[in-house]
């Protein structure tokens, strides 16, 4: 269940003289199973790549590849593609519309002309995945709070089992608590089913601790694509397009120059923490 | 008196059946006291939920409280015919940029708020272009809002209220759905105007980076004040923040988790350039 | 798809129309809407299409901006040619099997069309060079005689300001929506008409919501900056009748007085 972009590229009102291109030749392969952070400030083209990998946009030039075939030929079959692809927008909780979360949860899987026994098999198992409490099934999803609701429209995205998930800024406007839970259990969905995850953010400090590849765009194009440690290395080249290295990274840079003996390649707090010790210890 | 005095507040929301029949009362608000000084920037932390936007709806007069007051200026909240001069003192800014702009061109959103005080044209011009150029956003005068990246549009919404002149602005979360550079242009905003305005600034948020300035900060939970104290107090106490669904900065957490292994750094540390040098001198 | 609709939107530019007062520009409009309907003969067009063809000139929009805004009725221009071209009773020209086209029909055909177009391009000059506000302004003060009547001009006015801010909004809401639930497999396109109607309750329901809920936090928005209605109110661009305003009047009645002795 792989994915492969070749020269992909999107161009908004190409026909007019305010064409605007919102990708430039996007190479890009993403295995199954791996835990991919999209990293990029706003207008760097990162929601307009998403919407293209579960064919909502279609590129101006270039083919995507899902499994080997191409996603945008004629006798593919799109609604397979978005059941297998599963796309979680920013605010997911407005798209909420039914009586219970139960029956929204089942909105999806019904979509994909399920029996109604299959349907509430996975909109209970998609649920628990998410973390709802079960006494909430039968509430007003309106009734949730907004961390609740969140869980509800991922679990809404989950229950068609997708087999690639794509979450756009899953934790926006959340407190730092509701940050760490949605996220941790995201990481704990991926280990337990190992699909493959994408994780659309602005900030390098969230994703840092969850995942094993980051894709900084910028401008409509790939500029860093590695491992979280050699990313952050590159903390130059992110500033100079608006972004940042989690605070660690800078924090181990400053102590090196101070002629502390250590590594800067950390990522996380306890790294970085056993990296001073150890050169406290010596 | 300091410019903001809330006494005993407490705030409750009464959920009703189809019927009208009470079914439950939630205590949004539970006998808050503080006070706030002229001229101060003060950060209100809180999860959501904590009562912390509540608290905020009842500094403008938004709210009415259920128990208890809130001093404005002296002025106490629950008298009706206080209300606009209430809200004229206490500007607020809230949280979606889009759901508080009214005007269709940026100066004419700016304008809104001195035309309903008042105020006369020539002067509603000179208050839209003293109150732009605050935020540095003169040169978008005469642009939609709809163009506008959420970190400008906050900015617009800040002049409109500045063009108010107000003593002091509540922020409710205006940084909540803003991405990082959204966010920096805000809070650098919102800092000049306590600084170079010496207006009283009350910032709501969940961002722990964006209270590191603060004059004095308060923690909510469950509708009550339960920390206060200067941002080094308050970050001191990384366990008490966890519990309450809060964070700190990655090198206050840093320091923490390294006085915990059994270095000695001090305590409520809150920069880089802080801990470098606590290392620095460990070291020697 | 739905960003394409240019009504109500405004071109930014400097030009002698955008600032001329917007009840000008209302009271104008009106009155080239009649005089398209006044004259009938090919003169008071060609008197029409100059007319036009100045104040888009002095408008300094560009003219494909104005064409925009014809694709949204091409449909009902193109009915209506078709509807007059084969239903006006009179001397044939050409026929095939049971539909005759009359010399009167091609006649009232072209004129409908040129009517209609000359119609939707002229308001279409009024909202490009007019800001929503200050056209919600315009019709604000010269419905204000109204108010003896106690017609709620001001509310009126300020409901169709803030309606014009929203659509844009909204729209971009609607698009989101859409994308979210067609991302859960929902069909927008396929069935008949009735499960279409109802694949349009999961878009309906979260857009209803939201309105809801952004018309709340607007009227918040709209309090906390001491909003009561428009009494005590001030104005920042009070509209006060300028020289190049008088002369516009003066213009739009000599046009209507030569459509009128030259186009019938």
């Amino acid at each position: 269940m792989s994915l492969l972009l070749e020269g992909v590229s999107h161009i908004y009102g190409e026909d007019t003289n305010l064409a605007v291109a919102a990708l430039c030749n996007i190479n890009l392969e993403i295995p199954e199973g791996q835990f991919i952070g999209l990293i990029g400030h706003t207008g760097s083209g990162k929601s307009t790549l998403i919407q293209h990998l579960n064919g909502l946009l279609q590129p101006s030039h270039g083919k995507i590849y899902f499994n080997g075939k191409d996603i945008n030929e004629k006798s593919f079959d799109r609604k397979e593609l978005r059941s297998k692809v599963g796309l979680v927008f920013q605010y997911p909780e407005h798209q909420l519309f039914e009586v219970t979360v139960f029956q929204d949860v089942c909105f999806g899987p019904k979509n994909l002309g399920l029996e109604q026994k299959e349907v509430e098999i996975r909109a209970y198992k998609a649920l628990k995945q998410a973390g709802v409490k079960e006494e909430q099934f039968y509430q007003s999803p309106f009734e949730l709070s907004g961390g609740q609701k969140r869980r509800v429209a991922i679990a809404g995205v989950l229950a068609m089992e997708p087999r690639v998930l794509i979450l756009d800024e899953p934790t926006a406007g959340l407190d730092p608590a509701g940050r760490d839970e949605i996220l941790g259990q995201i990481k704990k969905l991926q280990k337990e089913t190992g699909i493959t995850v994408i994780l659309v953010s602005h900030s390098m400090e969230d994703v840092a601790e969850y995942v094993d590849r980051i894709i900084v765009m910028n401008k409509g194009k790939i500029i860093l694509d590695n491992t979280p440690k050699e990313v952050f290395k590159e903390y130059k080249c992110l500033e100079e397009v608006g972004l940042a290295a989690p605070q660690v990274t800078y924090i181990m840079e400053s102590l090196k120059e101070e002629g502390f003996m250590l590594s800067a390649e950390v990522t996380t707090i306890e790294e970085a923490k056993q990296e001073i010790l150890s050169c406290f210890k010596k | 008196m300091g410019i903001i005095k809330a006494v005993q507040l407490a705030f409750e929301y009464i959920r009703r059946d189809e019927d009208g029949n009470v079914e439950g009362i939630t205590r949004a608000i539970d006998g808050v006291d503080l006070e706030i000084k002229e001229g101060q920037f003060i950060a209100v932390l809180g999860h959501n939920g904590s009562g912390k936007s509540t608290l905020a709806k009842h500094l403008n007069a938004l709210l009415h409280p259920t128990e208890g007051t809130v001093y404005v200026d002296g002025k106490d909240v629950r008298e009706a015919d206080k209300v606009w001069e209430i809200r004229q003192t206490a500007g607020m800014v809230f949280q979606n940029p889009d759901n508080q702009i009214i005007g269709q061109v940026v100066e004419e959103d700016v304008g809104f708020g001195p035309e309903n005080l008042g105020v006369e044209t020539k002067e509603i011009w000179e208050r839209v272009e003293e109150s732009l150029k605050a935020v540095g956003m003169y040169e978008y005068r005469k642009h939609s809002p709809n163009k506008l990246s959420g970190g400008q549009k906050q900015r617009v919404s800040i002049a409109g209220v500045i063009a108010m002149h107000p003593k002091c602005i509540i922020l409710d979360e205006p940084t909540a759905m803003l991405d990082p550079n959204g966010r920096k242009e805000v809070l650098r905003a919102a800092r000049a105007l306590n600084q170079v305005e010496g207006i009283t600034v009350i910032l709501i948020t969940h961002y722990m980076e964006e209270v590191i300035h603060a004059d004095k900060v308060f923690v909510m939970d469950q509708g009550k004040v339960v920390l206060q104290g200067t941002p080094r107090e308050i970050f001191t106490r990384v366990e008490e923040l966890r519990k309450l669904r809060l964070d700190v900065p990655q090198v206050t957490e840093l320091a923490y988790e390294l006085k915990k292994a059994g270095l000695d750094v001090p305590e409520g540390i809150l920069t880089k350039e802080e801990l470098v040098e606590a290392l620095k001198s460990l070291k020697k | 798809m739905l960003k394409d609709i240019t009504l109500g939107q405004y071109y930014q530019t400097e030009s002698l129309i955008h600032r001329l007062d917007p009840r000008v520009k209302l009271v104008g409009t009106i009155c080239y809407i009649i005089s398209l309907f006044l004259v009938n003969k090919i003169q008071g067009y060609v008197i029409a299409l100059i007319f036009l063809a100045i104040i888009i000139r002095l408008s300094k929009v560009p003219f494909k901006f104005m064409v925009k805004g014809m694709k949204a009725i091409l449909f009902l221009l193109l009915l209506t040619v078709v509807f007059n071209l084969f239903l006006t009773p009179g001397e044939t020209l050409i026929s095939i099997w049971k539909l005759t086209i009359t010399k009167e029909g091609v006649r009232v055909a072209m004129l409908m069309a040129v009517r209609l177009s000359f119609l939707i391009i002229g308001s279409s000059v009024m909202t490009l060079t007019t800001t929503p506000n200050h056209l919600t302004d315009g019709m604000e003060k010269l419905l204000n005689p109204l108010r003896k009547l106690k017609v709620p001009v001001h509310e009126i006015s300020m409901m169709m300001s803030i309606a014009l801010r929203f659509i844009p909004i909204l729209m971009e809401e609607t698009d989101k929506i859409m994308k979210a639930q067609i991302a859960r497999g929902a069909d927008f396109e396929s069935g008949n008409l009735i499960k279409k109607a109802k694949a349009l309750v999961p878009l309906l329901v979260p857009l209803f919501i939201s309105a809801f809920r952004r018309a709340n936090d607007l009227a918040m928005a709209m309090e906390a900056r001491c909003y009561r209605g428009g009494e005590f109110r001030t104005k920042m661009k009070p509209l006060i009748y300028q020289r190049a305003d008088r002369l516009a009047y003066l213009i739009l009645i000599i046009y209507l007085v030569i459509c009128f002795l030259a186009g019938r």
